[in-house]
């Protein structure tokens, strides 16, 4: 659950919320492709220490500590698997023999958190509005982009409407946590029919409202908002293309000078 | 009966519904709790069988902190029936739906069976216990849920809202079957909004706005004072509307009730007539 | 008695917006019709109640009137409706959405943008309208609403009141020549409630839009109508002005609820008292009262 929590959007101004959703996209898959292209340890830090900048200038750094939070869990997860797998199957070559079975472990769990990391920033500075305004600007057809805006509109109301039944049953005396197994799971049923019914009561009142304000009149539909690509958006898409271009220039060619950390550490403290 | 003493309660969501409230209802009182959207109304009810319990202060039920309680005890004597009735109803039929909560409260068969019988005539269903509560009006599947919380007899009736949505005349008799529960001893409480359906009952109100309770007090001195109801977004009913354009020739202002406005004014006239 | 009421209003086809005739009305799977022979015509520029007890087929009526039925609900139509010169199952919802607005009662269920203005450009997005217009009549309907302050505020983060201005925004946003509100301010308080029929009120005036306004609270509404339908199992039964309306026998025996002003007058009748009018609100209650009592002592 905590891991979405980080990926809620909250509505502030900044720069790094102006951007064109489609830029970060670009962005956003850039920072993938060079995750996935190392499997260094150095590379990933860095990587990992680029993206911190973006996270203050947007002013998300309390919401981006939370979904780093969450995704520790699964981030220790990877690394345990990792370490133990490779430690097993010591002869299985995967990592590069220069770096120890540490790093190696180190360096995959970093590519699990520079990938939250940079997905988080995308959602944590996108609006959904502006979301699904790039969605239909992509050319993906309007009634996914609508479907994709009313499910982000309409999430939290069941959720408060779940609350409510909840609570409504309960001071009939429900006792949800009453009873063995499968008296639990039958103890949601009165919870589930309500729930179920006024989502689907809801869905045709919403289609009642959309059919009377002329929904799909015509197939030339316009738009209230545009998004135009700026100055800061042609400064990110640069700054992507060119850390790309890069991390393919050092993996062409210097992929095996890149040093291992730990045997550096280890060099020095002795 | 039920003890609120200065509570405070903040949402998840950081928003603080309840800012330091304070209320004794007693055994046999009817009391409406009125005031604008968003006052706090709903979230302070809930305190009452334990839906949810202070942030800070405590709330007593006959002497027991709802602390201490599940939600599930406390409701067995106080009921609540929630504003929206498609909340609740599940079942099949009618009378397993008025059932539902005396299974749950572990009542005998033989009791079950009286108290829906006696539940669902009292708020004349019988017409209906085979259908489905889907299949029913807006009207009747409020009084539905309304019979199966009464159906458990709570001392303490609680009604979010159970005038929305209604005709005039089911609100008649709404107000009737309430006044009426009411004389036999039950303690009613009464959310609305609807300030003609209060000035009839006439009952204790208990006015709120931004979490706080502005006023308590009897519905003719609280409905009439155009200062305080402002202030809770209420329209004063509209007797007292009219009344209060004829203080200049000495008549009282505080006057809520359509034959009492007719007597007053007949008295006054009195001499000619 | 009623029966007066029904021809008082002679049908002046000239100015008439809305025409019904005959109108039964099934819905697919129901047992009886939910609308028996209703035959209505409304004005232009009328500011109308419609009231009834509850599933006498008010809401029905609304959806008869933009076309949601007979073309989003099937089920079995007769008679025939007009509305703003065009017949309704000859146009398709979307026809007529820009000639009759439809405002529901829980504003949750028919906002469904992620910001207010995006949800009041809705309708226009819909039909196509050229940017530079959509913004100027989004930015109009805000400001008729008193709502431009809230433009970029998320729908679901405002008071039920502010909602329900905004469903009402999304709807003026399309220029309607008729609205119709289906019990608009049901979960409102009596000040929010207040709010919103001053605001349908002053589109009426100031706008000269045709106003469809169902509601049981007639106490809070009947200070704006000039003209009360009152339906009871399906039918019309009263249609006329509101005075003759809410005086009149039927209304009290069908239970529609009577303002408290009006039913002071017949109290007072009753014992021998005559005001001059029939009030329908209480500053003409008071009007009237003052000039009785002065009258009388003096
Ligand atoms: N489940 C919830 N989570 C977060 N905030 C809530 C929740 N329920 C209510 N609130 C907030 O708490 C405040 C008080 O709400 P409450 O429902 O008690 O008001 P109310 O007086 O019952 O209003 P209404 O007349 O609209 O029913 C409001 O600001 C509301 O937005
Ligand atoms: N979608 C539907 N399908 C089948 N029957 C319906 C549907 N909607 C309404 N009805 C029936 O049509 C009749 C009239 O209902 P309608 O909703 O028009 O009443 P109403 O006057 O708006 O009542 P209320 O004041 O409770 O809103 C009722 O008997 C109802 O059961
Ligand atoms: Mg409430
Ligand atoms: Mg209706």
């Amino acid at each position: 659950m905590s891991v979405f929590e980080g990926f809620r959007f909250r509505r502030v101004l900044s720069p790094i919320h102006q951007l064109d959703p489609r830029v970060k996209f670009l962005y956003v898959c850039a920072v993938f492709g060079i995750a996935v292209m190392f499997n260094q340890l150095l590379p990933l830090i860095l990587l990992f220490l680029i993206q911190l900048p973006f996270v203050l200038a947007a002013g998300v750094q309390k919401e981006w500590i939370r979904s780093m939070k969450g995704a520790s869990f699964l981030a220790l997860m990877i690394f345990l698997f990792n370490f133990l797998f490779t430690y097993f199957y010591r002869e299985y070559p995967i990592f590069p023999p220069s770096s120890s079975l540490l790093e190696y472990s180190l360096a995959m769990t970093l590519r699990f958190i520079v990938l939250v990391e940079s997905f988080s920033i995308f959602f944590l500075t996108t609006s959904p509005d502006r979301l699904g305004l790039a969605l239909e600007q992509s050319h993906v057809p309007y009634e996914f982009c609508f479907a994709f805006t009313t499910a982000v509109r309409f999430v939290p109301v069941l959720a408060e409407e779940a609350q409510t039944i909840m609570d409504a049953q309960k001071a009939r005396g429900l006792e949800l946590e009453r009873g063995n197994f499968i008296k639990r799971i039958r103890n949601y049923i009165p919870i589930l029919i309500p729930l179920i019914v006024s989502a689907i009561r809801r869905s045709l009142e919403l289609a009642e409202a959309m059919e009377s304000r002329a929904w799909g009149a015509t197939n030339k539909r316009t738009n209230l908002y545009v998004l135009k690509i700026e100055r800061g958006d042609y400064i990110l898409a640069v700054i992507s293309v060119g850390m790309l271009i890069l991390a393919v220039y050092i993996w062409l060619f210097m992929r095996e000078q890149i040093p291992s950390l730990i045997p550096l550490i280890t060099a020095q403290n002795v | 009966m039920i003890e609120v003493k200065d509570v405070y309660f903040t949402y998840p969501n950081n928003v603080e519904a309840l800012k330091g409230v304070s209320l004794n209802i007693r055994k046999g009182d009817f009391v409406a709790i009125m005031g604008q959207n968003g006052a706090g109304k709903t979230t302070l009810v809930k305190h009452f069988n334990g839906l949810l319990k202070p942030t800070k202060g405590t709330v007593t039920v006959n002497g027991v902190d709802t602390r201490e309680e599940s939600v599930a005890k406390l409701s067995r004597g106080i009921g609540f029936v929630f504003q929206n009735p498609d909340n609740q109803l599940f079942c099949e039929t009618v009378e397993e739906e008025v059932a539902f909560a005396l299974r749950n409260f572990g009542f005998e068969d033989k009791i079950i069976q009286k108290r829906v019988e006696w539940a669902i005539n009292l708020l004349g269903l019988a017409k209906h216990r085979q259908s489905s509560p889907f299949m029913l009006s807006g009207g009747e599947r409020k009084r539905v849920a309304l019979a199966s919380v009464l159906a458990w007899n709570p001392d303490v009736v609680i009604l979010d809202e159970p005038t929305i949505g209604q005709d005039y005349q089911q609100k008649e008799k709404l107000r009737q079957f309430i006044v009426q529960l009411n004389a036999q001893g039950k303690t009613v409480v009464v959310v609305t909004h609807d300030v003609e359906f209060v000035a009839e009952c006439n009952p204790r109100v208990v006015l709120m706005a931004q979490g706080e309770i502005v006023v308590d007090g009897d519905a003719k001195h609280v409905l009439t004072n155009a200062k305080l109801v402002t202030e809770a977004s209420i329209v004063p009913p509209q007797i007292s509307q009219i009344f209060m354009g004829l203080t200049d020739l000495g008549l009282p202002f505080d006057i809520i009730d359509v034959y009492e406005a007719r007597d007053i004014l007949l008295d006054f006239l009195g001499g000619d007539l | 008695m009623d029966d007066i009421l029904c021809e008082s209003r002679t049908v002046n086809k000239t100015l008439a917006i809305i025409n019904t005739s005959g109108l039964i009305y099934t819905y697919p799977g129901g047992r009886e019709p939910s609308l028996v022979d209703v035959s209505l015509t409304i004005e232009k520029g009328d500011y109308v109640i419609l009231t009834g007890p509850s599933g006498c087929g008010k809401t029905t009526l609304c959806r008869c009137l933009n076309g949601l039925i007979p073309h989003f609900y099937s089920g079995k139509l007769e008679g025939e409706i007009k509305v703003a010169s065009l017949t309704v199952s000859e146009h398709s919802i979307y026809e007529l959405a820009k000639h009759v607005g439809l405002v529901f009662q829980n504003p949750e269920n028919q906002l469904f943008a992620l910001s207010v203005e995006k949800d009041v450009a809705f309708g226009l997005e819909n039909l196509g309208v050229p940017r530079e217009d959509m913004r100027a009549r989004v930015d109009w309907a805000l400001q008729m609403t008193g709502i431009y302050d809230l433009r970029e505020r998320a729908p679901h983060e405002l008071s039920g009141g502010q909602q329900q201005r905004v469903a009402i925004a999304c709807v003026l946003a399309m220029k309607p020549d008729i609205m119709v509100l289906d019990e608009p301010t049901s979960f409102l308080d009596p000040l929010g409630a207040q709010k919103i029929f001053e605001v349908i009120g002053d589109l009426n005036k100031k706008l000269g839009i045709t106003v469809i306004l169902v509601e049981h609270r007639l106490d809070l509404a009947s200070k704006y109508a000039n003209h009360v339908i009152v339906m009871d199992e399906g039918k019309v039964v009263l249609d006329g002005k509101p005075l003759d309306v809410f005086d009149s026998e039927s209304a009290r025996l069908i239970g529609v609820g009577i303002p408290k002003a009006t039913r002071l007058y017949q109290a007072l009748r009753q014992s021998g008292v005559y005001l001059n009018r029939v009030p329908v609100n209480s500053q003409e209650a008071t009007l009237l009262l003052q000039e009785v009592l002065t009258r009388d002592r003096g």
